[in-house]
This record gives C-alpha cells, sequence and structure tokens, in this order.
C-alpha cells in the first residue's frame, strides 16, 4: 500500500498539505466572481442609483436622466401573482408528500418535481406564451406571473415538505388524539407550526425568480410605461436591464448597471436575512 | 377541587365521529396539487409538440442536421444551436467541474472547521446573481477582458494559435466567452451538490484509512472519493443540465451568430439563446414553428440529461440528492 513505509511519511504528508492549500485557491477561485462582479456592480451603478431613479419612468434614448420606478413597480407585481399561482399548489402539493403520500408515490412526485426543477426557464417562456399569450392575443402580467409561478412551484413544494418533515410525530398524534380531525391536524397545527419554515422556502423562491429574465420575455414583455391593467403588457427590473445592456447607448448603459445593483441587492438582502433568520435549522432551503 | 362529574360528562358534540369527507376532499386536493408536477410536464411537453408541429412536418428529420438558419427564404435547421449549446456547455464543465470539486474536497475534508461555513455561505450567494446580471457584467468587463489577456495570449501564433481552435479574428465574443460564463453559472451549483454528496460519505470510511495510517489527502483520494464517485458524476451531469439550458448570461457574450466554425473564438448561438433573440421578432407562422421546434430539442436534452443525474444521484444515496440546489 502507498503508506506502508515510514521514510517518506513527512514526503506523504508534504504532499497532503500541498494539496490543501492547492484545492484552497480552487475555493477562493469559485467564490471570486461574486466578489468581482459585486465590486462593478457598485463601481458602475451606485452612482446611476438616486431618488429619480426609484420614481421616474425611463427616458427615451439619447435624454439623460429618467429611472426604473415602472419597472420595480412591474417586478413586485409580477411577484405578487407568481406567488399566487405558485404557493398555493407548492405548499397544498408539499403537504401532500410530507403528510400523506405513501413512500412509492412520494419517489415519483419528487422524480417528477426535480425533472421539472432541470426544465429550462426560457422553456416556460415560450410553453406559456402558447399557453395564454397566443389564445389572448396580448402580452399580459398575467402571462408573465403564470411562468413565473411554475417555475417557483418545483421549489416551494421541496421545501415546504421538508420543514413539514421536522415537525414532531408526538404533535400530530397528540392532536389526532383529541379527536380532532386529521386535516385540521395538518392545517392548525402541523403547517402551524413549519409556518417559519414555509414562508422562509415561499421567499427564497421569489427572490430566486425575481431575477429571471428569459420566461417573462415573451409574456409580460417589458412597457416603457405604467401598467394599468395585468392584462398589459408589464415591465421588469431584469427584462429593463436586458434590454438597456445590449443597447447602444451610453446612458442607457449606466441605468443597465443601476438596475442590476438594486436587484443584485434585493436578492442578496432577502437571501442573507433569510438565511440569517434561519440560522442553525438542519432545513437546507 | 374540580366536580369529578363534570370531568366525566361528555360535552356535546365532542364525541360526534369527525366528518369524513373534510378528511378525503383534503387529502384529494392535497394530492391534485402535488400531480401538477406531473401535469406540468406533461403540458410543457404538449404545448412545445403542437407549437412545432408545422416545423416537423415541414422539415422531418432533416431539421436536426441542417445548418441553415434563413427566416429571409423560410429555411431552418437547427445544427448551429445545437452545436453551440454542446460546445458552451463542454466548455463550462471543463472549467467549472475540477474547480467545483477540488472546492467542495476542501470544504468537507481539508478546510479548518471555521472557515467552512462562511465559503459555504458565499458559494450559496454566487448562485443567487441572477444570469442576466452576470451577462451585463460578462459583455462589459469579461468580455474585453478575455479579448485583450487570454484570447490575445491564445491565438498568438507561438503559443496555440496555431491550433485550429484558437484561429481567426476575434471580436471577444464567442464560444469560449460563453463558456465562460456558462462555468460561472454552474460553478455553485457543481460545488454544493458535491459538497453534499461528500457529506453524506459515512465516517466509518475514513477512519478505517485514519487507522491505516493514511494522511488528510490519501483518507479523502481512497475512502472518500472512490465512494463517492458515482454520486460526483451525477453531480456533473446535473450541472450539464443546467448549462444547456444557461439563456440569458450566454445570450450576451456569445455572438448569436448561426454558424459552426473549429475556432472557439468565434461567435456561436445556442438553442436558448435563439429562442430568447429571435421568439418575440418571429414574423411568419413557419418561423414561429422553427423556434418552438428548438424549444421541444432543448427540452428533450435537458429532459434526457436530468433524467440520467437524477438516477445517479438516487442510487447513490437511496433518495434524491442536490434538493438543496435550485
Amino acid at each position: 500500500m502507498a503508506f506502508q513505509s515510514a521514510n517518506n511519511h513527512s514526503l506523504r504528508k508534504a504532499f497532503s498539505f500541498l494539496v490543501s492549500v492547492g484545492t484552497f485557491f480552487c475555493a477562493i477561485l469559485v467564490i471570486a466572481p461574486l466578489g468581482i462582479v459585486f465590486f462593478h456592480l457598485v463601481d458602475k451603478g451606485a452612482s446611476s442609483v438616486n431618488w429619480d431613479f426609484f420614481t421616474k419612468l425611463p427616458k427615451p434614448p439619447m435624454e439623460s436622466g429618467g429611472g426604473m420606478a415602472n419597472a420595480i413597480a412591474g417586478t413586485l407585481t409580477l411577484l405578487a401573482l407568481a406567488a399566487a399561482v405558485g404557493v398555493p399548489i407548492g405548499v397544498l402539493g408539499g403537504v401532500y408528500l410530507s403528510e400523506y403520500g405513501s413512500s412509492r408515490v412520494n419517489w415519483w412526485l419528487r422524480f417528477f418535481g426535480d425533472v421539472l426543477n432541470g426544465v429550462p426557464s426560457i422553456i416556460w417562456g415560450i410553453v406559456v406564451y402558447g399557453l395564454i399569450v397566443k389564445p389572448t392575443r396580448t402580452f399580459s402580467a398575467y402571462a408573465g406571473g403564470v411562468a413565473l409561478g411554475f417555475l417557483m412551484l418545483p421549489i416551494i413544494m421541496r421545501t415546504t415538505e421538508e420543514v413539514l418533515y421536522l415537525v414532531p410525530q408526538g404533535y400530530r398524534e397528540a392532536g389526532l388524539a383529541l379527536g380532532i380531525p386529521r386535516w385540521k391536524v395538518i392545517v392548525h397545527i402541523v403547517m402551524a407550526s413549519a409556518l417559519g419554515g414555509i414562508t422562509t422556502g415561499v421567499l427564497l423562491a421569489l427572490a430566486r425568480v425575481a431575477g429571471e429574465t428569459a420566461p417573462i420575455l415573451f409574456t409580460a414583455f417589458g412597457n416603457s410605461f405604467w401598467n394599468h391593467r395585468l392584462s398589459d403588457p408589464i415591465a421588469a427590473l431584469p427584462l429593463q436591464i436586458f434590454t438597456y445592456a445590449i443597447s447602444p447607448y451610453d446612458d442607457w448603459h449606466r441605468q443597465a448597471w443601476a438596475g442590476a445593483l438594486v436587484l443584485v441587492c434585493f436578492t442578496l438582502l432577502v437571501n442573507v436575512t433569510v438565511r440569517f433568520l434561519t440560522r442553525g435549522r438542519t432545513v437546507k432551503v | 377541587m374540580p366536580d369529578a362529574s363534570a370531568i366525566s360528562k361528555p360535552v356535546a358534540g365532542y364525541m360526534a365521529p369527525p366528518s369524513r369527507t373534510a378528511d378525503k376532499a383534503f387529502e384529494w386536493l392535497t394530492l391534485f396539487m402535488a400531480l401538477t408536477v406531473v401535469l406540468l410536464i406533461v403540458l410543457v411537453g404538449w404545448q412545445l409538440a403542437a407549437g412545432s408541429s408545422g416545423a416537423i412536418r415541414k422539415f422531418g428529420f432533416g431539421f436536426l442536421f441542417s445548418t441553415q438558419w434563413d427566416p429571409v427564404n423560410e429555411e431552418y435547421g437547427a445544427l448551429p444551436f445545437i452545436y453551440g449549446t454542446l460546445v458552451s456547455s463542454f466548455l463550462g464543465l471543463l472549467i467549472a467541474v475540477p474547480l467545483s470539486i477540488a472546492t467542495a474536497i476542501y470544504l468537507t475534508e481539508l478546510a479548518p472547521r471555521w472557515l467552512r461555513q462562511p465559503i459555504i455561505s458565499l458559494v450559496e450567494m454566487l448562485a443567487a446573481i441572477p444570469s442576466v446580471i452576470l451577462g451585463l457584467w460578462g459583455i462589459f468587463v469579461m468580455v474585453p477582458w478575455l479579448q485583450k489577456y487570454p484570447f490575445a495570449w491564445l491565438k498568438n501564433p507561438h503559443h496555440l494559435g496555431w491550433l485550429p481552435l484558437f484561429r481567426g479574428p476575434t471580436y471577444g465574443v464567442s464560444l469560449l466567452a460563453g463558456g465562460t460564463i456558462v462555468a460561472v453559472m454552474i460553478l455553485p451549483i457543481i460545488t454544493s451538490l458535491s459538497r453534499e454528496i461528500l457529506v453524506s460519505v459515512p465516517n466509518l470510511q475514513r477512519e478505517a484509512a485514519y487507522a491505516l495510517g493514511a494522511t488528510r489527502w490519501e483518507v479523502t483520494r481512497i475512502a472518500v472519493l472512490s465512494y463517492a464517485q458515482r454520486g460526483l458524476f451525477g453531480a456533473i451531469i446535473l450541472g450539464l443540465g443546467r448549462a444547456l439550458g444557461e439563456t440569458m448570461a450566454v445570450t450576451m457574450v456569445i455572438g448569436n451568430r448561426p454558424v459552426i466554425s473549429a475556432s472557439l473564438l468565434k461567435p456561436g448561438y445556442t438553442l436558448a439563446s435563439v429562442i430568447a433573440n429571435e421568439f418575440a421578432e418571429a414574423t411568419t407562422d413557419t418561423y414561429l414553428q422553427a423556434l418552438f421546434e428548438i424549444g421541444l430539442v432543448l427540452f428533450a436534452l435537458t429532459i434526457v440529461v436530468n433524467l440520467i443525474a437524477q438516477l445517479l444521484l438516487m442510487r447513490f444515496s437511496g433518495e434524491s440528492l442536490g434538493r438543496s440546489v435550485q
């Protein structure tokens, strides 16, 4: 065996140390993009994040100034619509997996959930286009919300299932022993005690889909003005960043950096807060 | 002391048998909600097939092998996009896999304990950066830098420029730039998943190797890596699945030209990018159907890759791992 002779022991220890150092530098390389991207976002975007950015509509090209107020409002609207689609289905689906399903059925449901989670987000864009935009003949906030809702569904289902597993079995038994119907035990005892965890999962799913661009390209479509009806096209922060980034105008590039900084801060803020609040719990989301 | 008779007296309604209908209804409701995952997969397949049926009838299997993408003359072929998708994903894996697995090994086996959680958190934060923002950074920071240093070095005939892979004039936006941004996108996924797999290796494995006098690295190599091989392979395949479907960041740096060229420094195009760029401006029915068929090809590709990954990961641990990776 490789480690039988004693005289090369220090050599082997030295090699082991070298591997430690090498893999340490790999770890640094893996997290380096985070620091570099964040540095450039602040460097190029911070100066354009001002009061106008949050309160004004975008200006036409070649005119300086303007903001992304409609895109910020649009993203929040889309998130609310997405939550309306994804949260009830995802949470109740998670309840089935945790409380009712036999292990065989659960295996298949989880399997399909994982496969669904791997469907590229651009695919959701064209599927919802065919499902909603084409029949209604208009891009709309509804279509964008549905696309994002489908995207977050498997994530919420999974996290809900996992946090419900953490509720001690004794709680359920105590409830049932009192003669409370099972569905009430699940809703008022099991889900109530896991409410924090369920909320965490929902928030993380929202933070993730907030930055999604591909599914809303041909569903929400974008809009340079305020959206007055949910059946009309609506602006969104990631869409606006994309449009501005590939435009030829310097002023729009500056706005794109500012929008990116705001979006990243929102996403990271939700992530960090949620992880900080749920620190030490065993659920990984 | 409470009156004993008051306790034993049954409260009205308390003993009535609970309604089974409500219970059954709730169970069926949750089952139906859980079944939406199956329903949605069917819906996706059906929508894509229905949307592309015209193009499938018109072009047949030739669609997959034709290199023509000419909307003006209504000629559509998917090969340049399949090529671009596979090449950029492969380049992404080439860069990301060694780094990710080395990081996972460092985090589970070699790093001092106090350093582990901070690095894990940072990796998770990297995963939270939206694709479109990496694309923005890619256009304005990464591509000019790549063009200036690594590309200039690679295409120098004294270095690697004599290889067909690195020949020709460069514009920065290229297959290699696409592959690099894909690597950044999948680094956190493969890292977290590999870490989970290494963590799940039983400690008995490690202790046995330590008992034989192995050093830390030898323990990792002999006891941990050989045990975790299949799971790590599954993690890589799952990363490949994400790489194939990666859209925004790649679209912004790959150059978007439907050509097949040997040089990695030339622009390319991917399945996801062509949908993102051209779907909204597809003016004719055939054009739209061709893009739907591109979507169908992409869907089929990712489904197959994801199925393989899930099977590898499930067999490894008896249940599906990587459920924390989004």
